[in-house]
């Protein structure tokens, strides 16, 4: 039987009369834990950040057509020639392959699928922008722009006028940031863009985009689909790519794989894309557990160190307690419930300060004309980490503790009282 | 009638530094409501003895009884639960945990037993430094008082679970005679009133000269009784 309520009323009356011991060990779990708190909120919050602008560029799914000579040459349609060694020089690809063959059945099919939360097709023109003598090599992305507000964050890197602009205008352009800033242009000029066969088509700046990666708003702008194929002179049903959107993003390497044989056309999903940028995130990470573990380790020793002297200079009262009824167990739990209670105190007001450092940091300003729209640091609040961080608190101190401990409870009164 | 105290055929050997034998086949016993002394020269294995009385020390062979049921080779969470109940001990050096006050020093061990509430711990412990005549001493740190007066709060503490055998191990011998006195007067009260066993060492021959039987060992053997 294990009387609980004795051995927290010692615990506490050891813990108040070694004030300072108390504090120090406290404050080691305290500045462990909110180290852990701040930088796990920082880390994973600009992780996050990270991943958002790009995963919210690239969509789930991506389908076009590779252009790529054809894998059947005409002369291995010839049947009497198996078994002849045939060379074909200089082979070029086929003209107009760009083009998604069928791609408005493509579209439809899609928009029918239960998985696909939306599927937008664009058309990607290689244009020159024209303004006075200026003359610039970019593209041009035709989209369904209301369709691409609802399925990514466009919108929010529209940084002058609407995507709303740009639908109610025939021929429109969202011209990219860094191109309106060569060429010093801003929203209501107008640019003109030529064709590469050198039809010129004068289009109105209805807006100017910046998605904060400088290669792509160097070259690249948006108009309406229709207005794209315009300027190519090309028929309604001319698109490049499809973009589709899922539901479930882990779907999106089996639908790239099923769309690919369906419809005999390239389909990359998001994954392959991006595998580079996942091992970024993951060693950041590995970083930020690396170095919140090592303070717990620290903050570790510090209460095994201060447990330790503390058995030490009570080992008279062990003994004590012992000869007076107290089990081995009991003296156990005695220390036992210091560390916890050193661990609990200490993690709550780790918690507590890692929450204030976070809030400080999530409010300090953070400009960047990279990133349009993040004004301030990024910081993550999740419920999960501060969970993390208590139970880590409590198992340090119980593993710093319980050594210690059982060391206080296996001392042998005896020895002790002889003085020896 | 029946022995509150009995040791057959008690041996232990010190096997560090070297192999020597500290006890010899000491057998006696205590009945309820004795006096008992132990003398003997120092080194004689007195405190040896007592620490294997009290349950402390399980290192030994030989059989120990207490209020009749064998106590050798229980478990030590049913020792400490004997020394807890049944067991008064008072050192030589009076130990008390000097952090708490008095009165919490006294109160420990019924607390530990958990038979009383805490109202009634509280209001046992007053009374028996009541009877000890250091009440007024309750609330004060155990570490600041004198030398005598703590020594009454550590008979205090032994007492406060009502045990059926009080030991002590030279319980005078760092106080004045009138603080000895004043201990011996206590002992003696507390068997005329209350029928405690009490077993005492002592280096003092007043003192055990009016104890109801004096032990005496040499060399880890008791020599007469
Ligand atoms: N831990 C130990 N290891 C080895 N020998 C020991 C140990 N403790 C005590 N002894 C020896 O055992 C013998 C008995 O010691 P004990 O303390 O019982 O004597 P005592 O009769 O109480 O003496 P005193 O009257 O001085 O208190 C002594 O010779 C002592 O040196
Ligand atoms: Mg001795």
């Amino acid at each position: 039987m294990i009387n609980w309520k004795v051995i927290l009323e010692i615990a506490k009356t050891h813990l108040v009369t070694k004030k300072k011991s108390t504090i120090t060990a406290t404050l080691g779990v305290t500045f462990g834990i909110g180290a852990y708190i701040t930088l796990v909120s920082f880390m994973t919050g600009l992780n996050e950040m990270l991943d958002d602008l790009v995963l919210n560029q690239t969509p789930h799914v991506h389908i076009y057509n590779e252009i790529k000579p054809s894998e059947k040459q005409p002369i291995t349609l010839i049947e009497n020639l198996d078994e002849a060694f045939n060379v074909v020089h200089s082979i070029k690809p086929k003209q107009g392959q760009r083009k998604i063959h069928n791609a408005l059945p493509i579209l439809n099919y899609l928009r029918n699928d239960e998985n696909v939360r939306g599927a937008t097709p664009q058309l990607q023109a290689q244009i020159f922008y024209l303004s006075g003598s200026i003359e610039l090599g970019g593209n041009l992305v035709g989209v369904d722009i209301m369709e691409e507000v609802r399925l990514s964050n466009i919108r929010d890197n529209i940084v002058e006028g609407t995507p709303e602009a740009l639908k109610n205008s025939e021929n429109g352009i969202l011209l990219g940031a860094g191109l309106a800033k060569k060429m010093s242009l801003s929203v209501d000029d107008r640019v003109q863009v030529s064709t590469a066969e050198g039809n010129i088509f004068p289009l109105k700046i209805v807006g100017i985009y910046q998605s904060g990666i400088a290669e792509i708003d160097n070259i690249q702008s948006f108009a309406k689909l229709k207005t794209v194929q315009r300027v190519l002179g090309e028929a309604e049903n001319y698109v490049t790519d499809i973009n589709i959107k899922l539901f479930q993003i882990n779907e999106a390497e089996q639908m790239a794989n099923r769309l690919e044989k369906q419809f005999d056309i390239e389909a990359i999903d998001i994954n392959e894309a991006n595998a580079q940028f996942e091992t970024g995130s993951n060693i950041r990470n590995l970083i930020t557990y690396a170095v919140s573990v090592t303070l717990l380790i620290v903050a570790g020793f510090g209460i095994y160190n201060i447990l330790n002297m503390l058995i030490y200079e009570k080992m008279k009262d062990i003994a004590i307690l012992k000869a007076t009824g107290f089990s081995g167990r009991d003296v156990k739990y005695i220390f036992m419930s210091q560390a916890i209670i050193i661990g609990f105190i200490g993690g709550v007001l780790g918690l507590c300060i890692g929450f204030l450092l976070s809030k400080l940091i999530d409010g300090a300003p953070f400009e960047t004309e990279a990133l349009p729209t993040i004004t301030t640091y990024p910081v993550n609040y999740k419920l999960g980490y501060y969970m993390i961080g208590f139970f880590f608190a409590l198992l340090s101190t119980i593993i710093a503790g319980y050594l210690p401990s059982r060391k206080a409870g296996r001392i042998d009164p005896v020895q002790i009282i002889r003085g020896t | 009638m029946g022995l509150i105290l009995e040791a057959k055929n008690i041996n232990k050997h010190f096997y560090k530094p070297k192999d020597f034998q500290v006890l010899k086949d000491i057998s006696f016993g205590i009945e309820a409501g004795e006096f008992v002394s132990i003398m003997g020269k120092s080194g004689s294995g007195k405190s040896t003895l007592l620490y294997i009385l009290s349950t402390m020390d399980t290192d030994y062979s030989g059989s120990l009884f207490l209020n009749g049921g064998l106590v050798t080779g229980k478990e030590h969470q049913e020792l400490s639960r004997i020394r807890n109940k049944s067991i008064g001990f008072v050192f030589q050096f009076h130990y008390l945990l000097s952090e708490f006050s008095v009165l919490e020093n006294v109160m420990l061990p019924a607390k530990k037993l958990a038979e009383k509430s805490y109202d009634e711990i509280e209001h046992d412990a007053l009374e028996k430094l009541n009877m000890l005549h250091i009440e007024h001493l309750a609330t004060k740190k155990a570490s600041r008082i004198s030398g005598g007066e703590k020594q009454r709060v550590a008979i205090a503490r032994a007492l406060i679970n009502n045990p059926t055998i009080l030991m002590g191990d030279e319980p005078t011998g760092n106080l004045d005679s009138f603080n000895a006195e004043n201990v011996f007067q206590i002992f003696k009260q507390l068997k005329e009133e209350q029928a405690l066993s009490l077993l005492v060492v002592t280096h003092d021959g007043d003192f055990a000269k009016r104890t109801d039987r004096i032990i005496q060992m040499e060399d880890g053997r008791i020599v007469h009784q």
